[in-house]
């Protein structure tokens, strides 16, 4: 069996036909998009192409889109941006305990500039408490950031209803991190209710190191990228041309396939699911049965550890993520998992699996076979699974 | 893999030695690590004062397996004391090196091992 791909959450490779539309503007339509000879009209083409595309996507206009160098740069971007920017009319954040690290950690940093932030708590399957907004709102509250599908478990934000709260309170801004959630659910910024929206192109078959941030129209936040003209005048720094019609045509491939895509995906997914719950004792299934994204599995396989499951797992040809890619270098189980009350030692062992277009039942069923192996052979060299022989007899 | 390991700790976790538990154990060492939550058991059975088979138990990552399988390996026919000298960082010379964030893992083969001489000890007197 070739390798087997299940991290399309971590991220997707760039589609063929995406990859071809990019080709020509790395040396034949090289021209800067800034410059005003034909070189560069040849380039700023693509560009509005591509701000346009994205903008359909998401139901904006085009100059409401602006590109950045990652999902990671528009997060911070919309963060900062948001809080400096209205800083006369209050210092209250308002955001999530199961955010990406590139929201948290810039909510952590403005807290050492003398913001406050509250970190709203997660049910047991990943969504955030409507109710603890409500509660937690006030009139100096001057953003909420709430991601709309998380990375770890899938859980599907419930938007509308954080919506509501929020509109509530004048002025008070709503962004949105919708980077998972590209291609896999639908996306409209009308519908959401939101001031400020994060995509990157790697999660729906775009190249990396490329996103973008919808900003309202007349709306002011402040830039974070600090130079000259581009992105009118918003974020500095040579457009990346190919990067930016890279994510222009797998964002318009990603809306024009999703209900082919998700669909695809929740078949292999709920069969992945199906079969590991019923054929692997003592699993447990992390996150929520509904409103999950269609890619997304998240299991904790009790007794043994994460690394070990996923080391064999790739050794096997399979590649999955444990907690997520970004935080694997650290050792604290993931903050997600923590945060929706999962027991420590269960979030040692949790493995994410995500699925993609190219992915098939066959090797839906081969990973399932490989895993229900690994997993006896780790329990086995468990102590703690020993101390539960009483259970495990049949294992 | 670019999990930072090298290729003789892969090879080890992924075939690792003296990996179960031993019955009528002479000792037994089981602990805890404090930095990551992690557990390691360790049973040896001892014959006129020589180690003469040891095997281990882990709830632990992939360096955690790795050194305990070549730990358990190095200190199969020596004496209690020469057994009790072996530290974590032999161990970890032995696989050519670990991660920086992943040498805390090595402790616990040291710590369990130390652990179980000390059961073996307590059980002679
Ligand atoms: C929810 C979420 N937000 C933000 C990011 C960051 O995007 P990028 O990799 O483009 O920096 C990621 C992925 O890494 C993500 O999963
Ligand atoms: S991280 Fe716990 S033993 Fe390695």
């Amino acid at each position: 069996m070739d390798r087997i791909y299940f991290d399309h959450a971590a991220t997707t490779p760039v589609s063929r036909k995406v990859l071809d539309k990019m080709m020509p503007y790395f040396s034949d339509v090289f021209g800067n998009a800034h410059s005003q000879h034909g070189f560069g009209r040849q380039a700023i083409k693509g560009v509005d192409e591509a701000r346009s595309q994205v903008a359909k996507a998401i139901g904006c206009l085009p100059n409401e889109v602006y590109f950045t160098g990652s999902g990671t740069e528009a997060n911070n971007w919309a963060v900062k941006g948001a809080a400096l920017a209205k800083k006369a009319k209050g210092k209250h954040i308002i955001t999530s305990q199961i955010e990406h690290p590139s929201v948290l950690n810039n909510c952590k940093w403005l807290e050492k500039q003398g913001y406050e932030v509250t970190y709203l708590p997660v049910d047991s399957e990943g969504f955030v408490i409507v109710d603890e907004l409500k509660k937690a709102i006030r009139e100096d509250t001057i953003l909420v950031s709430i991601m709309l599908a998380n990375n770890e478990v899938g859980s599907i934000q419930p938007y509308k209803q954080i919506n509501e709260v929020i509109k509530q309170y004048k002025g008070c801004l709503y962004h949105v991190d919708a980077v998972q959630a590209i291609g896999a659910i639908k996306v409209d910024v009308k519908d959401i209710g939101c001031d400020l929206l994060t995509l990157s192109g790697h999660k729906f078959y775009g190249p990396k190191g490329v996103g973008a941030l919808y900003i309202r129209n007349g709306l002011k936040i402040e830039k974070l990228i600090i130079a000259g003209a581009q992105e009118r005048s918003m974020r500095g720094g040579t457009t990346n041309t190919p990067a930016v019609v890279g994510i222009g045509q797998a964002i318009e491939d990603a809306v024009a396939n999703m209900d082919e895509y998700s669909t695809h995906c929740q078949t292999l997914r709920d069969r992945f699911i199906n079969r590991v719950e019923n054929e692997i004792p003592m699993v447990k299934l992390n996150g929520p049965r509904a409103n999950r994204l269609p890619n997304n599995a998240n299991f904790s396989f009790d007794f043994i550890e994460g690394e070990g499951i996923l080391f064999r797992l790739d050794l096997a040809g399979i590649a999955v993520s444990s907690g997520s890619a970004c935080s694997s270098g650290s050792l604290e189980p993931s903050h997600v998992l923590q945060a929706m009350g999962v027991d420590i030692v269960l979030c040692h062992g949790s493995i994410r699996f995500s699925f993609g277009s190219a992915n098939t039942i066959e090797q839906v069923d081969y990973a399932v076979e490989k895993l229900k192996e690994i997993v006896k052979f780790l329990r086995e060299m468990s102590p703690l699974f020993n101390l539960n022989e009483g259970e495990s007899k049949n294992v | 893999m670019s999990n930072g390991y090298n290729e003789k700790v892969i090879e080890v976790f992924s075939n690792p030695k003296n990996v179960g538990k031993i019955d009528n154990a002479d000792g037994v060492g089981t602990v805890g690590n404090a930095t990551c939550g992690d557990i390691m058991k360790i049973y040896l059975k001892i014959k006129n004062n020589i180690i003469v088979d040891a095997k281990f138990q882990t709830f632990g990552c992939a360096a955690a397996i790795a050194t305990s399988s070549t730990a358990t390996e190095m200190i199969i026919g020596k004496t209690v004391d020469e057994a009790e000298r072996l530290t974590n960082a032999d161990v970890v010379e032995n696989l050519g090196g670990l991660p920086a964030q992943k040498m805390h893992c090595s402790v616990l083969a040291e710590e369990a091992i130390r652990e179980a001489i000390k059961d073996y000890r307590a059980k002679q007197k």
